[in-house]
């Protein structure tokens, strides 16, 4: 009985931490554009091309 | 270390495939070497010279999508430019011309390569461009001229009026279901103890804990999420309705006010986890099913922002400025360009050209115009500038009359019930008639306690809450318009795929839905290879759509140069004009009664007889294939033209069509649908013109090609893209395995309620019971649904 008084806010905050974070990134615009993400992931250059002006 | 030099070195040993143009990919013609035109040329220079050639490698389309359009209109994109509180501009653009990964890379390499540009980012899923920039907002012609010149199309547009409406909608929807989500899981996991610890383990005091957990959980999230039905169940209540999400929302209230009454009491049953399932399998119906229709209908905005054009207004001190059709007064000295589509009522004042009146109209031949012919908004100018002076806008233009047409019609159609909402009309007096009976059952006739009456009227409530139902007709019309989506159809209306299942006749349009709207050379009769180049030769330096004919005939032959061209006449070519092409008139031919149906174009110069040159308005290609497939899905097919006789009864005969009207008005089509639909049949229209517009708002369910007039897209419930009318007939099929699929859920869950509402009303249903029945009845009418979509992939 003692235990459940452990686990079951335990079992809530981890599934809290779930939904706040799926509530951050759709606020944060990372469901806007699902088609796009799958397709970003196949450019491979990190520093992309130079500034013109630089 | 220099990765722009290293690309460049492996960009020169790229060669592209040998006969097509190393940047847009298209065929090249024979003379050629490298490109197709001197746009592709400088692309390909520029691409290079940023050092992004390895777009060229990893690119997947190349059908010549990615030309540069030389005469793509100027337009001022500093007007459209927002500007934020830290000082920098942004612009929201619509873009043409994505194909692959690689076309999403380009345009982000190219904009981070600009000067001062802070972002440019590409949304994939609605095709739309936002750049953000330090800097002035004139800044922004010189970002999107870098991007035109690369091939792609782009128009600005306003993101608070375009879809952000639904937008908005789709967002809550999916809060709300990741709350229930997250509720449903939890409160489902302490469910799952009480019901283990139903054996004896464990203690009234436990389960007392863990039921108010639950409570805590729940409440705010039934609040939370239950909105949307909530919402709607009081709009359709206060309207003196009822819909599906009225028993929705009363049995999912009642359950948790009676779970928590449970709870109070320290009782046996609280359904907490009934009512959040229920909720969160309802939401993700719901999502999907709005995000599936926000899709087609973001895809169908996206076609006609895309084809939006902007009028050259001269004003008194002889500037050009490009101004919206809507906002051009009436008297104004409008210039249009040869190829220019008219955007505004008026007449010539200056010039003498040729008009395709097709979308206005449905004539394919076109017309010659000179000062004072009155000109619509929709027809084309083919062969010369004009400048015409506008006599109408807004109410006073034939767009407006042909708006009035289409209200009038649509007056006349009557409001479209959905089969759900006329199934919940029946079902939901049913049920609740049903639970009151249940209790004055329990208290009255077998003397139960009025607690023990309540909970199992409660049960009934619960148990043939419709989740099954709610779900029974989005989740298949997800997977139908999914299946149609993939096929280039876009499904605009809700309803549409129940009206379309019922269609039994089709009207067609003549020019642009039966034919291809566009002139092109007869093969019978064809002239020689020789003559035929020459012509083409000459056509090449004209956007008349007979000329434009003769140059797809005969495609790859170099311009000739010197082509003089008389509008509504001909092009006169040579040092003293003596080879022409043109009408019979302007080659000097007598008329010598071979008149023909179809236009003609003469080819006349010293020495040989001079050569004719016969056009039609091609068919689409599988046109009579598909109206022979729709009459043998019992269909009654007809056809409606705003055409002359002889040419209607030709293709009508050419495609199989033994029912045709020919030289119909607007109204005159309007009132065909209106009288067919008055016989009893449920009419699909299917059209493309400005004169069909109020036909196909006065049809039981509409549909309209992709290059359709403005206003038709608008009106049409289906939207199709492509050159085949083969569409049609995919959406009628999809339609009615779609209602198959939807009266077989339906059945299902009728079938699943006749089982679990005996138990119930006998007061076996414990919260287990409830929780399985309810989320094995839901799985099992999913399953069902995405039959249609695994049938969609094997066909």
């Amino acid at each position: 009985m003692s235990s459940l008084l452990l686990l079951i806010p335990a079992a809530l905050s981890l599934g809290l931490v779930g939904l706040v974070a799926f509530l951050w990134a759709l606020r944060a615009g990372q469901f806007d554009d699902l088609e796009g993400a799958a397709q970003r992931i196949l450019f491979d250059d990190v520093d992309g091309p130079k500034k013109k002006g630089d | 270390m220099s990765s722009a030099a290293q690309a460049l070195a492996t960009g020169a040993a790229f060669a592209p495939a040998t006969g097509t143009c190393a940047h847009c990919g298209a065929a090249l013609a024979a003379e050629r070497d490298r490109f197709c035109c001197a746009g592709c040329a400088a692309a390909y220079a520029l691409v290079c010279d940023l050092g992004l050639d390895r777009f060229y490698r990893s690119r997947t389309g190349q059908d010549g999508a990615l030309r540069p359009d030389p005469a793509a209109p100027v337009v001022d994109y500093a007007t459209h430019v927002t500007t934020d509180v830290a000082g920098h501009s942004a612009l929201h653009l619509m873009v043409d011309g994505i194909n692959c990964a690689a076309c999403v890379w380009l345009i982000e390499s190219v904009l981070a390569a600009e000067p001062g540009v802070i972002e440019g980012r590409v949304n994939v899923a609605t095709r739309r461009v936002l750049v953000r920039w330090a800097g002035p907002p004139a800044d922004a012609n010189r970002h999107v001229q870098r991007l035109t010149a690369l091939g792609f199309r782009l128009v600005p547009f306003d993101p608070r009026h375009l879809g952000a409406a639904e937008q908005g909608a789709e967002r809550e929807l999916l809060k709300s279901m990741a709350v229930a989500g997250f509720a449903a899981g939890n409160v489902m996991l302490l469910s799952v103890s009480i019901w283990a610890g139903e054996s004896g383990e464990m203690g009234p005091a436990t389960r007392g804990l863990l039921h108010w957990v639950s409570a805590l959980i729940a409440l705010p999230a039934i609040a939370y999420a239950g909105r949307p039905f909530f919402h709607s169940a009081l709009a359709a209540l206060k309207g003196g309705r009822t819909n599906m999400d009225v028993p929705i929302s009363i049995g999912v209230l009642l359950a948790s006010g009676i779970s928590l009454v449970e709870t109070f009491t320290s009782g046996v049953s609280a359904y907490f986890d009934s009512a959040v399932t229920l909720l969160f399998f309802l939401l993700v119906g719901r999502y999907l099913d709005v995000r599936a229709r926000g899709r087609a209908r973001a895809t169908a905005e996206n076609l006609l922002t895309l084809a939006a054009k902007s009028v050259s207004v001269l004003s008194e001190d002889g500037t050009v400025r490009a101004v919206p059709p809507q906002a051009v007064a009436s008297g104004a000295t409008v210039l249009v360009a040869a190829g220019e589509r008219f955007g505004v009522d008026g007449h010539i004042v200056d010039g003498r050209s040729d008009l395709d009146t097709s979308l206005v109209t449905g004539e394919t031949v076109p017309a010659v115009a000179g000062p004072g012919t009155a000109v619509f908004a929709g027809t084309v100018n083919l062969t010369a500038p004009v400048r015409i002076v506008v006599t109408a806008t807004g109410e006073d233009t034939l767009l407006a009359e042909i708006v009035r047409l289409m209200e009038a019609a649509a007056q006349g159609r009557g409001r479209f019930v959905a089969l759900a909402d006329r199934v919940a009309r029946a079902y939901a007096p049913v049920v609740h008639a049903l639970a009151a009976l249940t209790f004055v059952g329990w208290y009255g006739l077998a003397g139960a306690s009025a607690h023990t009456a309540l909970l199992t009227a409660v049960a009934v409530l619960i148990i043939t809450c419709p989740c099954a139902l709610g779900l029974a007709v989005p989740v298949v019309q997800i997977v139908a318009s999914g299946r149609l989506l993939r096929g280039g159809i876009l499904l605009k209306s809700a309803t549409a795929l129940e009206r379309l299942s019922d269609v039994d006749t089709v009207v067609f349009d003549k020019t642009g839905t039966l034919t291809v709207g566009r002139p092109e050379l007869c093969l019978d009769g064809r002239p020689p290879l020789e003559d035929l180049r020459l012509a083409a030769s000459i056509a090449s330096s004209s956007r008349h759509p007979l000329a434009r004919a003769l140059v797809r005939a005969c495609p790859g032959v170099a311009p000739l140069a010197s082509v003089a061209e008389h509008p509504g006449r001909g092009l006169a070519a040579g040092d003293g004009g003596e080879i022409r092409l043109g009408s019979r008139a302007f080659c000097g031919i007598s008329a010598d009664g071979a008149a023909t149906a179809g236009p003609e174009l003469w080819l006349a110069r010293p020495g040989p007889a001079p050569v004719r040159f016969v056009f039609t308005d091609a068919l689409r290609c599988d046109a009579a294939e598909v109206i022979d497939g729709l009459r043998r899905r019992g269909v009654d097919v007809r056809l409606m033209s705003g055409d002359r006789a002889a040419v209607v009864a030709r293709v009508a005969g050419q495609v199989g069509i033994d029912l045709w009207e020919a030289e119909c008005t607007p109204a005159r089509k309007a009132a065909g649908l209106a009288a067919l639909r008055a016989q009893g049949r449920r009419v699909l229209m299917v059209g493309d013109g400005l004169n069909d517009a109020p036909a196909l708002e006065a049809a039981d369910i509409s549909a309209s090609p992709a290059t359709a007039a403005d206003i038709c897209q608008t009106a049409a419930d289906i939207v199709f893209q492509g050159d085949r009318l083969a569409p049609v007939r995919e959406a009628l099929d999809v339609a009615r395995r779609t209602r198959r699929l939807v009266s077989q859920n339906l059945a299902l869950a009728l079938a699943y309620n006749l089982a679990a509402v005996p138990l119930a009303i006998l007061g076996y249903v414990t919260p287990l019971i409830a929780a399985v029945a309810m989320s094995s009845s839901s799985v099992i009418v999913i399953g069902n649904a995405l039959r249609l979509g695994r049938a969609g992939r094997s066909a």
